[in-house]
């Protein structure tokens, strides 16, 4: 069949596509765009995260023919012409890429925080990055740069560099080796977990397990 | 999709009802909601979590916000997994699943759609077309268990639904049966203890031992299993736990309510 549909603004037209193609292979492998990741393919790593009619999704889950008519956009279409979108500029000065697989997914999903919430915290960026893994950075590195893109668009930060900014307040280095409990206050906290990995103990950290509802934190209808 | 991926299954055709805008919004009628089978998650949440507080809660707990962008209550449904978040509080708020065929449009009712594991009473021919439940006429709670807090699937879960106008108390529980089920004897032990005591009325504290009792009957209705996520002595002792917890915050919901009113 053939899908037509735009791309980060402009038309675009496969033929011959199969039916049971995701929106992912679409993309790398008929449209040349290979920002979007193919990782897990089961919507579980966020890696192939693309704005679908504005909204983030992952591609490997949207079959191909569901984007007829409809407007994507990826992570190539985030950035202007010479000049890096300010989530990305955000991840290089923050030290929040490493092999950089998951990198476009996080860009995607971390752009799109932004657009809905300008200065988000820290219970909300977990929360809206809980669905992007990366295997390298133990997340710190990640959260920061989401939040110096807040404060850079705000212009709170605008002069201060990447790393004296990241010095302060509650990104501080110290606060890696914590497991768990420290951050884990405030509405919103029990859906955000993103950070799974950051002490390698898995699903051990305290309060994770057992009986601690995700439901508990994160509905603000109490 | 994912099953398409990994090429475990190969669909002589595939059908797109996302495009189907009858399926894609949600209206109410005389305090009722009814949810369109195709409104994703993320809607639910933002726009109906004033009046679904419960379905809008345990929507919250579904994957991720990728996730929540596509999935619906529609699609858990169909997949009819006793792990599946919406059901719980379906079953608490005493939903009714309106399906279509050629054959006309059925209206069953939660409690009795779930037949086993990931089976319903749908048929091959028909689809979910919407779900109906009532707008919240009290305090409702969700809690899950999982080993994070996102992208996880419930090793147990629970939902409340109070209705003080009719004296009665709604549970659902999931990943603790085949099917995800209500707990009647902990809603029948509930509702009459408020009833004998006036708690309704007095909007009182309820004793400990009401509370302790509920979980175990909560818990004494599930027939859980071990597997991969969890034993089955785990599920039921979380299920005990995530009932009194999610009866207390209600319970506490409906006393703060009772006193702003006042």
């Amino acid at each position: 069949m053939r899908v037509t549909c735009t791309v980060n603004g402009e038309p675009a037209v496969a033929d011959d596509v199969w039916e049971g193609e995701s929106l992912l292979f679409l993309l790398r492998e008929r449209l040349g765009l290979p920002g979007s990741k193919n990782a897990c393919e089961q919507g579980e790593c966020g890696s192939c995260t693309v704005y679908l009619e504005g909204r983030p999704v992952c591609a490997c889950l949207v079959a191909a023919g569901q984007v007829q008519g409809l407007a994507v956009r990826t992570v190539e279409g985030l950035a202007g012409a010479d000049v890096l979108n300010p989530v990305q500029r955000a991840f290089l000065d923050a030290g929040a890429v490493q092999c950089g697989f998951c990198t476009p997914g996080l860009i995607v999903a971390a752009d799109d925080l932004l657009r809905r919430v300008p200065s988000p915290g820290e219970a909300e960026i977990r929360e809206a990055l809980a669905g992007n893994l990366c295997r390298c950075t133990g997340y710190e590195k990640i959260i920061d740069a989401v939040r110096l893109a807040a404060a850079r668009q705000s212009g709170a930060a605008a002069d201060q560099p990447a790393a004296e900014w990241r010095s302060g307040g509650a990104g501080q280095p110290g606060a890696t080796g914590q497991p768990g409990a420290a951050r884990r206050s405030g509405p919103g906290a029990g859906n955000s977990a993103a950070a799974g990995g950051q002490s390698g103990a898995r699903a051990s950290r305290p309060g994770e397990t057992g009986d601690s509802p995700a439901g508990q934190a994160v509905g603000g209808s109490r | 999709m994912v099953d398409i991926n990994f090429d475990r299954v190969r669909p002589p055709a595939l059908l797109d009802l996302t495009g189907i805008s009858e399926l894609a919004g949600w209206s109410c009628d005389g305090g009722v909601i009814r949810l369109g089978a195709g409104v994703p998650y993320a809607r639910v949440i933002d726009e109906l979590g004033g009046r679904l507080p419960g379905l809008a809660l345990a929507s919250r707990t579904v994957g991720s916000p990728q996730i929540r962008h596509r999935g619906t209550v529609g699609g858990n449904l169909g997949s009819a997994s006793p792990a599946g978040d919406a059901h719980p509080p379906l079953l608490a708020d005493e939903a009714v699943v309106e399906t279509e065929s050629v054959r006309g449009t059925r209206r069953i009712p939660i409690r009795e759609f779930f037949t086993g594991v990931k089976r319903s009473t749908l048929a091959p021919d028909e689809l979910i077309a919407a779900v109906h439940i009532r707008q919240a006429p009290g305090p409702q709670q969700f809690a899950k268990v999982g080993v994070r807090n996102a992208m996880v699937i419930a090793v147990c879960s629970f939902a409340i639904a109070l209705d003080p106008g009719r004296g009665r108390v709604g549970t659902g529980f999931g990943s603790a049966a085949p099917t995800p089920r209500p707990a009647t004897g902990a809603e029948e032990f509930l509702a009459a203890e408020l009833a004998e005591r006036g708690l309704w009325e007095s909007r009182g504290p309820l004793a400990a031992a009401t509370v302790q009792r509920f979980g175990e009957l909560v818990a004494s209705a599930a027939e859980p299993i071990d597997d991969v996520r969890g034993t089955a002595a785990y599920r039921r002792h979380s299920l005990a736990i995530l009932a009194r917890r999610t009866l207390t915050w209600a319970w506490q919901s409906y006393r703060e309510e009772g006193r702003r009113c006042a």
